[in-house]
């Protein structure tokens, strides 16, 4: 997925356009990760100034949320779910596989920066379990075999 | 003496007006609807255990350990978070509870270090406490897995520690920074197991949006966040109640000691001006009570030339009182006099006041009052009858509009700042009148509906204009004006401002405000519910000081917005006894509680009661002293607390005035640069080393007592009564009380003010006497001190101070959080760590013009003279304006300001001077020669052997 390159302008440009919604602060860092596939830390005080908080309250949001992410992520993005269910159904396994495979932690991007690795806690996909998440794309009822093809591709 | 321990009732008191009765653990209580649980215990004489919840911010419910049981409810609610019911049966200790408290406790300790021994909150830990409560005897999780004993300590403010490792991620550091002090400057970093207290983006706490006011250290319940100086020092054993000797909002604080060396200085929640809040002044900036600055023996010197010598206190006093004598027979008994400061307590400025009049025989007294808030006492007085703010500070929580005009609140009086932020955050709507951009225009959860930024010098025609908007759009309160004020001069005043003339569409050319800002303005103010002005030395120190505090007065008398809670005309006074020495009599033509010195009757009381003639006509003002210095007719000047070669306007012409004199008696806790002009210097004492009396900015009279032993050996009342005594006009007090009491036996409006009685009531608002023996929160109720409220014509006459090609920029001069006046006591502190030099700010439009970039050093010239300091851009100025503080002798802003001076009170225009900056090197010639003069009349000599 290309992101757009960190520009002060163009991020003012996205606040901007948030800023008057309700709930402005969630919707303005989907929005900034979306353009940028992550939250830069310069983007914060703009933020703040934006909504007239403090970087201390927007910094506790950022934080918060596993969702947004500190740094920017691999080309591809495989999350792994590993909630009650899918644990029961081998998420466990599935898990250290795919970090074995790849060579990271969760949470890590490979070396070469294609693939990054995260753990998330139920997709709401308990009747397919174990699931997983590609490039926004959903994946239930995963084996071995579908979890390397999966990684495969992504490689 | 031992420490204080004040009840921590665990949520806020509830204000609903229905009572609730319960029982819990089978007593009967009986409390407000709303209060909660855990509350309500408290007032049962129950102490349910509890971590995350005290009592200065609202209940939050996180840490589990307060649960209690509800005959007939199910589970374990929290007793922070659930409000009482009527009739319901509650138990706080059960089997069950027990149980799950102590299981809480385990899961807490099994991440925190077992150091309570070497730990610094060792005896002052709620954490420890609790562990006891619960009776915590083994921690089975064991210490092996993961952690946060290791997490790294932030020392980088100078005043506290912040160790992650002893935190118990309760938030009440948290929450105390945004509901208590408003600031928003801490936050919860990540979740679950993760979280932790982060300061802005998770920076050290000195770089983040902390302002060091102290609320997240008095909230944490363990070490985690902790005074450096009880690091140091250790737990202390005895507390006393004293009152803060920095600002005019009077924080009541208790000064935790060991032995005579103070531990720390806690904010006191019986406090009635600050509620146990404080700020990083009050709170930490103590140090300089034993700087090694600090002069602790007697010096006399014969030309201001020589070195100091070192003398006696008895050879100090002779020498002074040899001098004034020998100065009076040689050039009449005029030609001395003296300045008291809103520094000292009232005890001592009517001591002062009292040995100029009946010592010195003349009344060449004045205050520090007159460069700062002389026109308010005038222009009060005059409309209103009283020299004096109308409200109480809590009367702002009941306010719906704000109007701040020149005042800077969260830097100069950071505390009420804190409680008027809390009430616009709950809806009141704000204005601000400022040609700054002051933060409080716009900052987290804070937002000027209208912030007027007006040209400096303009006040009084931006306020005159939003006059002509309330009278000629029908938004006077005509029932009231009828009512309580002049109708005939009310019916002159609204036909004057109507006049064309004072529309906001034709003064906008003088003031720079869009005419419908302040038309909007206007309206808000007039029709938005209870309007409270709030005003500070932007209004006073102008050459239309007095007009402006009167234009005020009009608006709110129009309005009707005076004589009610949340109402009001209000000077934010600047230092910690403005008000005080004001009422004190110390200006050269009142006495004590405004009595004119001409007034025949007032005159006789306190010519029998001192038993010596005194003189009906006023004596000299500090202006008139020191034009007359010059002109070599007064020659000797007693000088108490005030610094006046740095902070009075037009430095040089201050020290001429010095120079010239024979006798230059200054009596301070260090050098200061007045001293540098002194033949005598006289050590005084600090605010911890004497008893008194302060009186805030709402009329508060506040005890100030001693905490320790003076250093130099005499209280400052002591070394003025010793001169007394030694010109031969005999005072004799054996205690501060007593000059209260002759103070009270003097003065109508402190009829009712004993030592016993504020013991008794902790602090009062005058006038107090058998009218009102508890003191007067708000004033003008039913009708004005003067009888019928008074509206003044306020013409605009622009200031003789005007830019030009040489001098095209105007500059204003004012105070940051950090400091305070001319620094000599915060400098002297930690708090150098924000500001260790005045700054220029100039607008990037100015700064590009003349090719000054961010932090050059810049040359700030006026038509009286030229400082040098480095430049700070920023768009919190007006193109046209700059601005810089006062806070620093090396800078001496003071030396370009002039001498020009309010119509009434001569109080300075510190606030308009026309300049020009340019780029420079370095300091100017005047600071290299002054730096230097300065050094060489500093020399103490060596003890002789």
């Amino acid at each position: 997925m290309p992101f757009e390159i960190w520009e002060e302008a163009r991020a003012r440009e996205i606040i901007a356009a948030h800023a008057t919604e309700s709930g402005s602060t969630l919707r303005i860092l989907h929005a900034l990760q979306e353009a940028f596939g992550f939250i830069p830390e310069a983007a914060i005080p703009l933020i703040a100034e934006a909504l007239n908080l403090s970087r201390a309250e927007i910094h506790g949001v950022v934080t918060f949320y596993h969702d947004f992410r500190r740094e920017l992520p691999g080309r591809h993005v495989l999350k792994l779910c590993r909630a009650e269910a899918c644990q029961s159904m081998g998420g466990d396994a599935l898990g250290a596989r795919a970090r074995a495979k790849l060579g990271v932690n969760w949470g890590e991007t490979t070396r070469d920066g294609r693939v990054t690795l995260d753990a998330v806690f139920c997709l709401g996909l308990c009747a397919t379990a174990p699931s997983a998440m590609i490039n926004n794309r959903l994946v239930g009822r995963l084996t071995q075999s579908r979890l390397d093809a999966l990684i495969e591709q992504a490689q | 003496m031992t420490l204080i321990q004040e009840i921590d009732y665990g949520t806020p008191a509830s204000k609903a007006e229905k009572n609730v009765t319960l029982t819990i653990d089978g007593v009967a209580v009986t409390v407000p609807e709303g209060t909660s649980l855990m509350r309500a215990a408290v007032d049962a004489g129950i102490q349910v255990p509890k971590l995350c919840a005290t009592d200065s911010v609202n209940a939050f419910g996180s840490c589990r350990l307060c649960l209690v049981e509800i005959e007939g409810r199910n589970g374990t609610p929290a007793s922070c978070t659930t409000p009482v019911a009527e009739g319901i049966k509650v138990l706080t200790q059960t089997e069950r509870l027990k149980q799950i408290r102590r299981g809480v406790m385990e899961l807490y300790i099994s991440d925190h270090p077992l150091d309570c021994l070497t730990c610094a909150a060792n005896g002052d830990c709620e954490l420890q406490d609790m562990a006891g409560a619960v009776g915590l005897r083994e921690v089975r999780y064991g210490f092996d897995g993961d952690n946060h004993l290791k997490a790294a300590k932030d020392e980088s403010n100078p005043y506290f520690t912040f160790d992650p490792s002893k935190c118990i991620v309760c938030s009440r550091c948290v929450r105390a920074c945004e509901e208590v002090q408003g600031t928003f400057a801490l936050t919860i970093d990540g979740r679950g197991f993760d979280s932790k207290v982060s300061a802005g983006m998770d920076e050290d706490f000195i770089g983040s949006e902390c302002v060091s006011c102290g609320a997240c250290v008095q909230a944490c319940p363990t070490a985690t966040l902790i005074e450096k100086s009880v690091i140091e020092i250790g737990q202390p054993e005895h507390s006393v109640i004293t009152t803060c000797a920095y600002c005019g909002v009077g924080c009541s604080f208790k000064a935790e000691m060991r032995g005579t060396e103070v531990v720390r200085m806690v904010p006191y929640k019986d406090g009635k001006a600050n509620h146990g809040h404080s700020c990083v002044k009050g709170r930490f900036a103590w140090g300089y009570t034993t700087h090694r600055d600090r002069i602790l023996n007697p010096m006399v010197r014969e030309k201001i030339s020589d070195p100091w010598r070192e003398v006696s206190w008895d050879e100090a006093i002779a020498y002074v009182a040899s001098e004034f004598k020998r100065i009076q027979a040689k050039y009449g008994r005029n030609a001395v006099g003296g300045i008291t400061s809103s520094r000292c307590t009232n005890e001592e400025t009517y001591l002062i006041q009292k040995l100029i009049r009946a010592g010195f025989g003349n009344n060449n007294v004045d205050t520090c009052a007159r460069v700062c808030h002389s026109p308010t006492g005038y222009g009060l007085k005059e409309t209103f009858g009283t020299s004096a703010g109308t409200q109480d500070f809590d009367s702002v929580t009941e306010a719906d509009v704000v109007l701040i005009i020149g005042a800077n609140p969260t830097d100069a009086h950071p505390v009420f700042a804190s409680q008027m932020k809390k009430r616009l955050r709950s809806g009141a709507r704000l204005i601000v009148v400022d040609p700054r951009r002051i933060d409080m225009v716009r900052m987290p959860h804070v937002e000027a509906s209208y912030h007027l930024q007006l040209t400096p010098g303009t006040n009084v025609a931006l306020l005159t204009a939003l006059a002509h908007v309330i009278v000629t759009e029908g938004l006077a309160d005509e029932a009231f004006v009828r009512e309580r004020c002049d109708w005939d001069e009310f019916q002159d005043w609204a036909a004057f401002v109507a006049e064309q003339h004072h529309s906001p569409e034709a003064t906008a050319t003088i003031t720079g405000v869009p005419a419908e800002t302040v038309r909007a303005a206007a309206r808000l103010y007039a029709t938005g519910g209870n309007s409270a002005i709030y005003y500070g030395l932007g209004v006073t120190e102008h050459s239309q000081g007095t007009t402006t505090v009167m234009a005020m007065a009009n608006l709110a008398m129009a309005t009707g917005n005076i004589g009610r809670r949340g109402v009001g005309v209000n000077p934010l006074r600047g230092q910690n006894n403005v008000q005080g020495a004001c009422d004190m009599g110390s200006f050269p033509h009142e006495f004590t509680g405004y009595r004119h010195i001409s007034d025949d009757a007032t005159r006789t009381m306190f010519e029998a009661f001192w038993n010596v003639p005194l003189d009906p006509e006023p004596g000299l003002r500090i202006p008139n002293m020191l034009d007359a210095a010059v002109d070599g007719s007064f020659k000797a000047i007693y000088i108490e607390g005030e610094d006046i070669a740095q902070s009075d306007p037009d430095t040089q012409h201050v020290v001429a005035g010095l120079e010239n004199m024979e006798c230059v008696v200054v009596q301070d806790l260090f050098l200061n640069e007045t001293a540098n002009f002194a033949h005598v210097f006289l050590p005084g004492s600090t605010f911890l080393e004497k008893d008194g009396t302060f009186t805030n900015a709402e009329r508060r009279i506040g005890r100030v007592r001693k905490v320790m032993p003076s250093r130099s050996g005499m209280a400052d009342w002591e070394i003025t009564m010793a001169i007394s005594n030694a010109m031969g006009f005999p005072m004799q007090y054996n205690h501060p009380s007593e000059i209260m009491d002759e103070i009270a036996h003097l003065t109508p409006t402190f009829a009712g003010v004993s030592y016993d009685s504020l013991d008794a009531l902790g602090s009062v608002q005058w006038p107090c006497n058998d009218a009102a023996p508890t003191g007067t929160p708000i004033m003008h109720i039913d009708h004005f001190v003067r009888g019928k409220g008074h509206f003044v014509l306020t013409e605009y006459v622009a200031t003789d101070e005007r830019t030009g090609p040489r001098f095209p920029l105007l500059l204003t001069t004012g105070r940051i959080l950090s400091h305070y006046n001319v620094g000599a006591q915060t400098r002297r502190t930690g708090n150098v760590a924000w500001h260790p030099e005045d700054l220029l700010e100039i607008h990037p439009h100015d700064a590009e013009q003349r090719g000054v970039r961010e932090g050059d050093w810049v040359r700030l010239q006026s038509r009286s003279g030229g400082t040098s300091l480095r430049a700070k851009i920023t768009e919190r100025v007006a193109p046209g304006v700059v601005y810089t503080t006062f806070h620093h002798p090396e800078t001496q802003a003071n030396v370009v300001t002039t001498e020009f001076s309010d119509w009434a009170t001569n109080c300075p225009e510190y606030k308009v001077t026309a300049v020009q900056v340019s780029p420079s090197n370095g300091p100017t010639e005047w600071q290299s020669h002054y730096q230097e003069l300065s050094e060489h009349n500093r020399h103490i000599a060596e003890a002789a052997e």
